[in-house]
């Protein structure tokens, strides 16, 4: 059985690099599509780690809202984006460089010395229910009805909002 | 001890989603590129409530719930940024933050 422990931990590592090897490309192309691959790819890697942490229903949770939902509407926007040969026209230089550069790792060293290995953070010390879809939806709809409602609210004032903004312009072009 | 059983293992990630989501903000030269760096943040986010909920927290549902709540709010997100940027790009003809210099539409 200590096979099975080393092959789940060797997975693990996969998942990680997925996630960081996604995350270099979708920063670092200069092709708008495959930044939206790296994003699925890191996504799909994020949905693996979502997995070792014991909940397989967010997995495919995120496998479908994320890679499937959010990727293919980021793909529709990427159709007014430069095409390749006027990418090479334009020549991009990055001028923010290193400004991103300090930001980020003042960001990260912060957050890494000062805040996660500084801090000793102690297990409740008892569990009530478990990971299961029945637990959440049990929690989600009793105790926690407020996100659920919100998050409907949410979702179709953002539909209505979507709607309304990408038909104001069509509207005057036509007029 | 395994290093997948461990909390910091998820927080650093967690970190580095982050700390990746703010580099591709700073440097990318259009707006799609920076809607691609913000759900990178969001997902960190989502990383970091995952985590608190397997290893420390009493109720095992309230991350979960958490990270749906995110999920949803990062679908309708998408949904607004990408119609504005379409309105941008009717007004403007491009998408380069710095050539949207001016607010008024």
């Amino acid at each position: 059985m200590i096979v099975f422990e080393y092959v789940a931990e060797a997975l693990f590592y996969g998942f990680v690099a997925l996630t960081f090897m996604g995350g270099f490309m979708a920063i670092r192309s200069k092709m708008l599509m495959h930044a939206v691959l790296g994003l699925a790819v890191a996504l799909f890697g994020v949905a693996g780690l979502y997995f070792y942490l014991g909940s397989p229903f967010l997995t495919m949770m995120q496998i479908l809202i994320y890679v499937g939902a959010v990727c293919i509407i980021i793909v529709l926007g990427v159709m007014i984006g430069n095409t390749p040969d006027q990418l090479a026209a334009k020549k991009q230089e990055r001028k923010n460089l290193p400004l991103a550069l300090v930001t980020c790792s003042v960001a990260f060293i912060g957050l890494f010395v000062a805040m996660i290995l500084r801090t000793h953070f102690t297990a409740a010390s008892e569990r009530v229910g478990d990971m299961s879809i029945r637990f959440v939806g049990e929690n989600l709809l009793y105790q926690y009805c407020l996100a659920f409602e919100l998050i409907s609210v949410i979702l179709l004032t953002a539909i209505i909002g979507a709607i309304i903004l990408a038909r104001d312009g069509r509207e005057e072009k036509t007029s | 001890m395994m290093i997948s059983s461990n909390l910091n293992t998820y927080l650093i990630i967690a970190a580095v989603l982050l700390v990746i989501g703010l580099y591709g903000m700073v440097q990318h030269r259009s707006l799609i590129g920076i809607l691609i760096s913000s759900e990178f943040i969001l997902n960190g986010a989502a990383l970091n409530f995952m985590a608190f909920n397997h290893f420390v927290a009493p109720n095992p549902a309230v991350g979960q719930i958490y990270a749906l709540f995110i999920m949803g709010i990062a679908a309708a997100e998408a949904a607004i940024a990408i119609s504005m940027i379409i309105a941008v790009y009717r007004k403007y003809q491009s998408e380069d933050p710095e050539e949207l210099q001016d607010m008024k539409m």
